[in-house]
């Protein structure tokens, strides 16, 4: 009986996630970190942001059907921010602090994880154009001096030019 | 915003990746434990649930096919017109 309790609470698949997570579950924290605006060494919310998408993962792995485990991880981790972003994500630092909720999502995906334009707007439910729109925007926003967004909190590495 | 040069914006996107290949945070190990357990339950509990709509779905079924070889109801219903009105 007790062995029986112990299989069940151990799915088919748990070797494999445990894999997947051991090369993954870094850059995506990293990602999450980004996204949320906050220090690498200070990061609460990025955890229970990535904790949240990883669960879905794992629930629903074996309907994975051939697509990649972190494709999927990072579009559930992309949405879930998305859908909480309307409750003022204000960044309390990080390298992405000077940018709003929308914009850190674009520039993590699209030059951060080096997603596909179409793709990045497919998955943020926008067309491909305001997808180009807000990264040159944020391009432009952080690295130019903090002075045309006249906040002294822009992170910004000296732009050298 | 104003137009720019493809090889100047290229030159500011590969600022920004260098930017954001900054420090990785690291990963708690309980993070790892949290998802799996949850995700396990969540997942126990998604197979149940399509299990009791399985269950659900073929009683239904044999109650119709019950019902239905029972009532027979594509055989014409027995007559029953008005008897006619006589005596007026």
């Amino acid at each position: 009986m007790r062995h029986r309790q112990v299989r069940q609470q151990q799915p088919l698949h748990a070797g494999e996630f445990e894999a997947f997570v051991a090369g993954a579950a870094g850059r995506l924290l990293h990602a999450a970190t980004l996204l949320t605006a906050e220090p690498p060494d200070a990061n609460p919310r990025a955890r229970t942001l990535l904790t949240d998408a990883l669960t879905q993962t794992y629930a629903s792995w074996d309907r994975l059907r051939g697509e990649d485990p972190y494709d999927r991880a990072r579009q559930e981790l992309a949405a879930r921010f998305a859908r909480s972003a309307w409750r003022a994500h204000r960044g309390r630092g990080g390298v992405l602090g000077a940018l709003g909720p929308q914009e850190r999502l674009v520039v993590v995906l699209r030059l951060g994880e080096g997603v596909a334009e179409e793709q990045t707007a497919a998955l943020l439910g926008l067309p491909v154009e305001r997808v180009r729109a807000i990264c040159h925007r944020s391009v432009a926003a952080l690295t130019s001096p903090p002075r045309t967004r006249g906040d002294a909190t822009a992170t910004m590495t000296a732009a050298p030019s | 915003m104003s137009p720019e040069r493809p090889e100047r914006r290229e030159r500011r996107e590969d600022q920004v990746r260098r930017l954001l290949d900054g420090p990785h945070p690291a990963v708690p190990p309980e993070l790892v434990v949290d998802a799996m357990r949850r995700g396990a339950r969540r997942g126990r509990r998604r197979a149940r649930a399509r299990r009791l709509l399985w269950l659900v779905l073929s009683v239904a079924f044999l109650v119709f096919v019950v019902w239905a070889s029972v009532e027979q109801p594509w055989n014409p219903p027995p007559a029953e017109t008005t008897p006619p009105l006589n005596g007026w």
